[in-house]
């Protein structure tokens, strides 16, 4: 085990999957030389040269098309979108041709590629450069979509994206590339579509993803102090979702809350709301709980921020709600 | 058929009319599996010449409007009319129709549904070959309605930049759906257009196959040679409407006469004279392929539908 950062496992990752496969190159807007917007590819260009680490002009159309142009001929390419607000400029390219393209063409072609970027909140840096857009990318079957919380997840689910045979939305969060953690030594790779317990409880089932997975547990730890057993799931796939474990353990705790840091109209809260209620509403003691963003622009002004990104608080209190209700047990 | 080079072109050119003729004859009958198809009777020049001046190891990228793409690169008819029959023996399994028929054995990378998404594509083909060291060459036919989207400039740019591998083939038929080019446009030069991005653009008579293959051989010769794209705008017309449900009366009637007579298989036999297309040839030509269409539609009557079991295959690798 060493303790890494989150954006050195994500380095060590593309590092290693370049040594070994040639087909592997990355691409995107200041990733050479510079290293990358949060430094995730600094140095590698410098190891594998100009061509591979290859800096494009501020094109993300095009960035984004040229990974699935090149993964269509035989290259593994990694793009880098600076910011997933970016992405907006590259929707058609990754909804109608990297989605579209392995089932509308009938199986005869392949699209491995990875369009790594980076969303949420914590800088203050606006309404279009700290949204979390997932939603956007689940709604598109032909995609898969994961988005890491820590450095060991990130450097595994890495590898598995770009070893993957199909498009991989990979969104990290900016609040996270500091984070450190341990990470083993040996290579090995998480494979995609699997959630983790974090942490196990009896209570009730906290399910998250992304940077809320530190609120998650968190919030867990503050209430074991007050005896509320919280069991927190960091799903770490957003598409496929493991709802096996998802289901397993709201089977076992009867009640469920989901975080995200997207907004709540259309957010992975409903969905996991509505596959818990479809498969367990019998079982439920309480309904499933959300705790989001509300509905509203990022402002950039990191105090006015604050208000609009989940906290501690708000998990304890959805929890907390969930142990009152008077539901009836049957 | 065994037939030289001229009269190979000739050939093709005839086939894709013919070919779409019946397309559009079978979706009378109510035999297309989808109410979208568009064909490019009157473009068949363009198509042809460029196809001709391929290699094998090359890739092409096409539209919506590409049977003539895929039939002068070389792809099957029997299953090409499968695929539009909506049979499991087609090239998509059924699931594609005529807007994505694609093989990619013959290095088709796809016929696109959306104006200019695919430019990305030949562009990143490009990319990956000039990486990998393979002299293949993609060629990218678009329409000129995509030449007002966004993403054909930073393809053009990009692969201008890198001198990747890529020919543009701006397939000018002079209507984005009801708005004529001069309409879309102030630039309506593709010379001009290309010398924004400090590369090589030609225009050139759409329906003249001949021309339009020289300007193909020479772009495509030029890439190889890791020079770098060329930007061809072929001049052609639509002789029909956008698609079936368009009569297309957004266009003067004496343009689409006078455009009409410059029918590209008219055009090349007057150019290369009797003595080498003859009319025997044409009789010979005609029944040939009329043989190929009814073994093609029989092949597609014949296949099984494709079946509901097979929706939820290959929407992952």
């Amino acid at each position: 085990m060493s303790v890494m950062m989150y954006r050195d496992a994500l380095r060590r990752a593309l590092y290693e999957e370049m040594k070994a496969d040639p087909r592997v190159f990355v691409l995107g807007e200041d990733v050479g030389a510079y290293g990358g917007a949060y430094a995730v590819t600094k140095g590698l260009s410098a190891e594998f040269g100009t061509e591979r680490v290859r800096d494009t002009p501020m094109s993300e159309a095009m960035i984004v098309g040229a990974a699935v142009g090149a993964a269509m001929v035989g290259g593994r390419p990694v793009a880098e979108i600076m910011y997933v607000d970016f992405i907006t400029l590259a929707m058609d390219q990754i909804v109608n041709q990297a989605a579209k393209i392995h089932y509308m063409f009938g199986g005869q072609i392949k699209v491995p590629c990875v369009i790594r970027t980076q969303q949420g909140t914590g800088r203050g840096a606006g309404a279009q450069h700290s949204q979390s857009l997932e939603s956007w990318f689940i709604h598109t079957p032909g995609l898969k979509v994961v988005a890491p919380a820590t450095p060991a997840d990130a450097y595994g689910l890495l590898r598995a994206s770009i070893q993957d045979d199909n498009p991989v939305i990979f969104l990290e969060h900016k609040g996270l590339y500091a984070v450190k953690d341990e990470v083993p030594d040996e290579p090995y790779v998480t494979p995609i579509g699997v959630a983790d317990v974090k942490r196990e409880g009896s209570d009730v089932t906290l399910i998250t993803y992304s940077r809320m997975l530190h609120v998650a547990l968190d919030a867990a730890k503050q209430l074991a102090e007050q005896n509320v057993s919280v069991e927190v799931i960091d799903l770490r796939s957003l598409l496929p979702l493991d709802m096996d474990t998802v289901l397993r353990s709201v089977a076992k705790t009867r009640r469920a809350v989901v975080l995200h840091e997207a907004v709540l109209t259309g957010g992975l809260g409903g969905e996991l709301s509505a596959r818990i209620n479809e498969a367990l509403f019998s079982e439920l003691l309480a309904p499933v709980q959300r705790v989001t963003a509300p509905d509203v622009p990022l402002p950039a002004n990191v105090t006015l921020e604050k208000y609009l990104v989940p906290n501690a608080e708000q998990v304890k209190k959805a929890i907390e709600k969930t142990l009152e209700s008077k539901q009836k047990v049957h | 058929m065994e037939l030289d080079l001229t009269k190979s072109l000739y050939h093709s050119m005839l086939l894709i009319r013919r070919s779409e003729e019946r397309i559009l004859e079978e979706m009378m009958k109510g035999n297309l599996a989808s109410t979208m198809c568009h064909v490019s009777i009157g473009q068949e020049a363009v198509a042809a010449g460029v196809c001709s001046a391929m290699q094998p190891q090359d890739y092409l990228t096409s539209t919506h409007r590409g049977h003539g793409h895929f039939i002068a690169r070389g792809g099957g008819l029997s299953r090409m009319m499968a695929e539009l029959f909506g049979k499991e023996t087609g090239y998509c399994k059924g699931r594609g129709g005529s807007m994505h028929i694609t093989d990619v054995s013959i290095g088709h990378l796809g016929a696109n549904g959306i104006v200019g998404g695919h430019l990305g594509i030949a562009t990143g083909a490009a990319l990956w070959t000039s990486l990998n060291k393979s002299d293949a060459v993609t060629v990218c036919f678009f329409g000129e309605g995509a030449v007002n989207e966004g993403i054909t400039h930073e393809s053009i740019n990009m692969a201008a930049l890198w001198k990747l591998p890529v020919i543009f083939v701006v397939e000018n038929n002079h209507y984005a759906m009801s708005l004529a080019w001069e309409r879309s446009t102030p630039q309506l030069s593709f010379t001009e257009r290309a010398r924004a991005y400090g590369i090589p653009g030609v225009d050139v008579d759409g329906q003249d196959v001949l021309a339009v293959r020289e300007v193909a051989l020479e772009a495509i010769e030029r890439a190889r040679r890791g020079e770098g794209p060329t930007l061809i705008g072929a001049h052609t017309y639509r002789f029909l409407g956008h698609s079936r449900a368009d009569p297309s009366k957004y266009r003067p009637a004496e343009e689409e006469e006078r455009e009409r007579a410059r029918d590209p298989l008219t055009i090349m036999r007057a150019k290369v004279g009797a003595e080498m297309i003859s009319d025997q040839d044409v009789e010979a030509y005609e029944q040939q392929v009329k043989e190929v269409l009814d073994a093609a539609v029989k092949f597609a009557e014949d296949s099984p539908l494709a079946q509901p079991s097979t929706l939820f295959e290959d929407i992952y690798a």
